[in-house]
């Protein structure tokens, strides 16, 4: 018998994970849009457990709906990062201070 | 210690896992992978929340086109990764604590009393007969069915963004440009020349 | 006739040569200006002359002739009061003016400003007139700051001088201490009384006996008090009294006809008149009378002192002016205003002869003023010199001669005055007879009698005076032509017969009926009048007065100084040094106003500018703002770095603390 509970924690886990992993990999493009991934792999995993729990299939139509936009998201910042990578060579943010102030 | 427990613990413990190989990863493939492993996880226990559908999309879409996608790309560029894991280890201590203090607190208000737990028990599972598909499709083209076009439409930018962005034109294509056609000017194009009439000799042959 | 039209004409006639003059100077030219100019005020003298004979048949005028404004209950009008009082000033004021009109036509013969010149003086004309003609305060006060203007304008007329323009300047700014004053008194009239009109005003002032106004201080002043003793102030400026009478000497780097026609005849003579206007205010104060009283003794004496250590002509003609105008103010004190007015007119003629007299000398020594280098003109001006000697006799009151019966009259009417400060006033007045006496013949002797010393002058090759004739040679006085003389004769007749023939009627014969009012207890010219029995009398009598002898005591020892031992004088102004020095200096007054008024107005100026104006408004305010900007500018842009992680970090960092603050809220 889990509880919802134990879903919405873990959730919670993954997306704590997610931060420090922006934190840690601040430098690198690819990481960081990884670790993206995963805070919107821990709300997914929420939404469906609500969904579950209180037998509402709304919560898997939201779900449906942020994996398509996370798709879409993804692919357009790789093309960002591929363009970018053709220009400067390199994909590390220190590099990409051009918006500076 | 009944199947579902066990099933749960395995899966999450492999899912936390994962997840903090992608973060602390050198080699981004490595990186990647663990991604891809991290949703197969997540894949199994939505399938313990009885959502099937989703479960499956998550594998083919998520994996099967994303994180290919992902391995595409982090393949396909030539990272210096020296200098990107310059510093990894300075941040770590706030990261600690903003993270830290964030899960603890989400975890006190998803688990504790606050949220009226109690009022939602462990639903009964559903009939075999249930088909999560036909339910979510049943949904989705009648209430949702404004919010499933948009969607699309986004897809559709996405697919036209990323070909726009990334596309890169031979040096040797050849191309009209109807606006530089409107643009021309007589100037550029023609040139009157003032020249005598020249007189033929009669004596010549035409 | 109607004599609406002959007032309006004799206002508006020197206007129209003023306006034709000023404005088509280049097209009618030089005779044209002056022809039109000089017709424009002889036709308001002889309009002038008219209304005089109108108003001795008794036909008195007091009406509007225009309505300016009319707003929550004032009406601001154009109006004409033709009494007596104002009949006089109109016909002194366009007589010496046409006087002053013809003999310009030989004195400015030659400047380049004569269109100028003749426009100015018709537009003084103008102004004089409006202000003695008027009914309201608001008109006096146009007339008033208009002949403050023109004389500025005459004053500085050679503008490319220095000194001309510091002295413009100097007249017109103390002019504008003592109009603050007027303006006080104009405003406290408006408020108390409700009108500006002479006639609701006078009218009004009984009932507003034991009113009081309170002052800023909290001092509460009777009403009556402190409006009289504001006009005063207005008439101390306008009138040269001490101690706004600085400006009057210097005045005199105006040309000698506006000398003679402004700061002696009849600008300076409109605070005496406003005074003489407001008698039926003044009477019911008698601390402003008092006031009058000890400022014009003071006047009377202490300018007739430095009148003595004077070397440039014109500027003891002027200190006598500034003396004279002292006289007429004591009698404004002592309740005789009649008096006042009688030696303000017969003053009019024979100091305007005595400028214009020396403006002929002045013209004869190719424009050197110093009386240093004159000497022995008799033989060569005649004709100035006999005028000279008329105006002299007469300024010092020798019996018979027209200043004579106004001078006695004031000091007679001010031994009998009982207002407090009259027994000091008498003393000033007695004893500047003395002092007149003798700076007048003083002034006489050197220029006129005794050796030539231009001879040696010219000989020791000193530089001249502003040489208009630009001769280089010997100088040669000669003559001034007629149009320079024949005013000056038309002005020695009146300064000879006009104070017996009118001491008379003016004084003693109630001439001036209701224009001036004076209480029975104060009337001082009416215990004179108890005493007067005809001019030929008074005239006999006056050889055996204490004035009289007083002033022949002054010619006498001017005599033994000036021409008897001409070496004395320097002698003397050794021994007495300090003394000399405090009258060369003025007494110090140019000085401390130099240093205290106008230096302080400019360090206040600078001090402003510097703290208030470079240091908050510029440095604070203006660059300070700017500054703040920048430097807060300079703080947020460190939130764009550039850096995509840094802006990752904001957003976490912003959930994080919407997360807490949700967190704490439950």
């Amino acid at each position: 018998m889990i509880p919802l509970s134990s879903y919405l924690i873990l959730g919670a886990i993954l997306f704590s994970i997610s931060i420090v992993g922006i934190f840690l990999n601040r430098k690198n493009v690819i990481i960081v849009l990884m670790a993206i991934e995963l805070m919107l792999l821990a709300v997914n995993l929420n939404f469906i457990a609500f969904s579950y729990f209180l037998q509402d299939i709304a919560g898997q139509v939201f779900v449906f709906f942020i994996l398509t936009v996370a798709a879409a998201e993804a692919a357009i910042g790789l093309a960002i990062l591929v363009v970018l990578f053709r220009n400067i060579h390199s994909i590390n943010v220190d590099d990409l201070d051009q918006l500076k102030g | 210690m009944d199947f579902e427990k066990a099933a749960f613990y395995f899966f999450s413990a492999i899912l936390i896992l994962a997840a903090l190989r992608v973060i602390t990863a050198r080699n981004p493939v490595h990186a990647a992978l663990s991604l891809v492993l991290a949703f197969f996880t997540a894949a199994a226990l939505w399938l313990l929340l009885e959502a099937e559908f989703l479960a499956i999309a998550l594998v083919l879409v998520y994996v099967g086109a994303v994180m290919v996608l992902f391995l595409f790309v982090v393949m396909m560029l030539d990272i210096n990764l020296d200098r990107l894991r310059e510093g990894y280890w300075d941040y770590l201590l706030p990261a600690l604590v903003v993270a830290g203090v964030m899960m603890m607190e989400m975890a006190v208000i998803l688990g504790g009393r606050y949220f009226n737990l109690s009022e939602m028990p462990k639903p009964a599972g559903a009939d075999p007969d249930y088909s999560n598909t036909r339910a979510l499709g049943r949904i989705l083209y009648t209430e949702y069915v404004y919010a499933f076009e948009i969607a699309a439409v986004i897809l559709l930018v996405a697919i036209v963004a990323a070909i726009a962005l990334t596309l890169r034109k031979r040096k040797d294509h050849k191309y009209q440009s109807p606006s530089k056609q409107v643009s021309t000017r007589r100037s550029d194009r023609v040139r009157m020349v003032s020249m005598p009439a020249e007189k033929r000799d009669p004596g010549e042959a035409s | 006739m109607n004599m609406m039209s002959v007032y309006l004409v004799a206002a508006l006639a020197p206007l129209a040569g003023a306006i034709v003059a000023g404005f088509f100077g280049r097209q009618i030219g030089r005779a044209g200006a002056h022809w039109v100019t000089i017709i424009g005020v002889a036709v308001s003298m002889i309009a002038s002359a008219i209304v005089f004979r109108d108003v001795m048949q008794g036909n008195l005028f007091n009406g509007t002739v225009y309505t300016w404004a009319a707003s929550a209950g004032i009406q601001l009008e154009i109006g004409f009061l033709i009494d007596q009082l104002s009949a006089t000033m109109m016909l002194v004021v366009t007589s010496v003016s046409l006087m002053v009109h013809i003999y310009t036509i030989g004195y400015m013969n030659d400047d380049p400003g004569y269109q100028r010149f003749f426009s100015y003086i018709s537009l003084f004309t103008f102004s004089m007139m409006m202000l003695v003609m008027s009914n309201n305060f608001l008109q006096l006060f146009f007339g008033w700051e208009a002949v403050g203007l023109v004389s500025y304008l005459l004053i500085g007329f050679w503008y490319t001088r220095p000194t001309a323009i510091y002295a413009n300047l100097k007249a017109f700014m103390v002019n504008r201490v003592g109009d603050f004053g007027f303006i006080l008194g104009i405003a406290l009239v408006f408020v108390y009384f409700g009108s500006l009109d002479y006639a609701e005003v006078f009218a009004l002032a009984p009932d507003k006996v034991g009113d009081q106004v309170g002052s800023a201080i909290g001092v509460q002043w009777p009403l009556l008090t402190a409006i009289c003793i504001c006009l005063f102030v207005g008439a101390m400026g306008k009138s040269a009294q001490f101690p706004l009478h600085v400006w009057l000497p210097d005045s005199m780097e105006g040309p000698t006809p506006i000398s003679a026609l402004i700061h002696a005849a009849t600008m300076v003579t409109a605070g005496i008149f406003m005074v003489a206007r407001m008698s039926p205010l003044y009477e019911f104060s008698e601390t402003a009378l008092s006031l009058v009283l000890i400022v014009g003794a003071i006047t009377a004496f202490f300018m007739g002192l430095l009148g003595i250590v004077q070397t440039d002509i014109k500027r003891v003609v002027a200190y006598s002016t500034l003396s004279q105008l002292g006289y007429m103010t004591v009698a404004l004190g002592a309740s005789a205003y009649s008096a006042a007015i009688f030696h303000l007119m017969t003053h009019a003629f024979f100091k305007a002869l005595l400028f214009l007299a020396a403006g002929s000398v002045i013209i004869g020594m190719h424009h050197d003023q110093d009386m240093r280098n004159m000497g022995g003109l008799r033989h060569r001006m005649p004709i100035t010199w006999l005028v000279s000697l008329v105006g002299s006799l007469a300024l010092i009151g020798f019996p018979f001669f027209a200043g004579f019966y106004s001078k006695d009259s004031i000091i007679e009417a001010v031994h009998l005055s009982q207002t407090p400060g009259a027994g000091l006033a008498w003393i000033a007045v007695t004893a500047g007879v003395f002092v007149t006496a003798l700076y007048t013949f003083r002034m006489y002797f050197l220029v006129f009698e005794g050796k030539p010393r231009y001879e040696t002058h010219a000989a020791s090759g000193a530089a001249h005076g502003d040489d208009a004739h630009g001769h280089h040679g010997p100088l040669n006085p000669h003559e001034s032509p007629g149009v320079v003389w024949w005013p000056l004769v038309a002005l020695a007749i009146p300064s000879v017969i006009i104070g017996a023939i009118a001491i008379g009627p003016l004084l003693h014969g109630g001439f001036f009926g209701d224009s001036i009012k004076v209480f029975a207890e104060r009337d001082v010219v009416a215990a004179l009048g108890e005493h007067f029995h005809g001019w030929l009398a008074m005239g006999l009598h006056g050889f055996v007065t204490l004035p009289f002898w007083l002033a022949i005591a002054g010619v006498a020892l001017a005599w033994y100084l000036y021409l008897h031992r001409p070496d004395l004088p320097a002698k003397v102004q050794q021994a007495l040094r300090p003394l000399y020095t405090l009258l060369d200096q003025k007494y110090y007054m140019d000085r401390f106003n130099d240093w205290f008024f106008a230096g302080g107005a400019r360090s206040l100026g600078r001090g402003l500018w510097r703290y208030g104006d470079v240091n908050i408004i510029d440095g604070v305010l203006v660059n300070g703002s700017a500054r703040l900007v920048g430097w807060f500018a300079g703080v947020a842009r460190k939130f764009q770095s550039g850096f995509v992680y840094h802006y990752a970090f904001t957003m976490i960092i912003g959930v994080f603390v919407l997360l807490t603050w949700w967190f704490l809220r439950i």
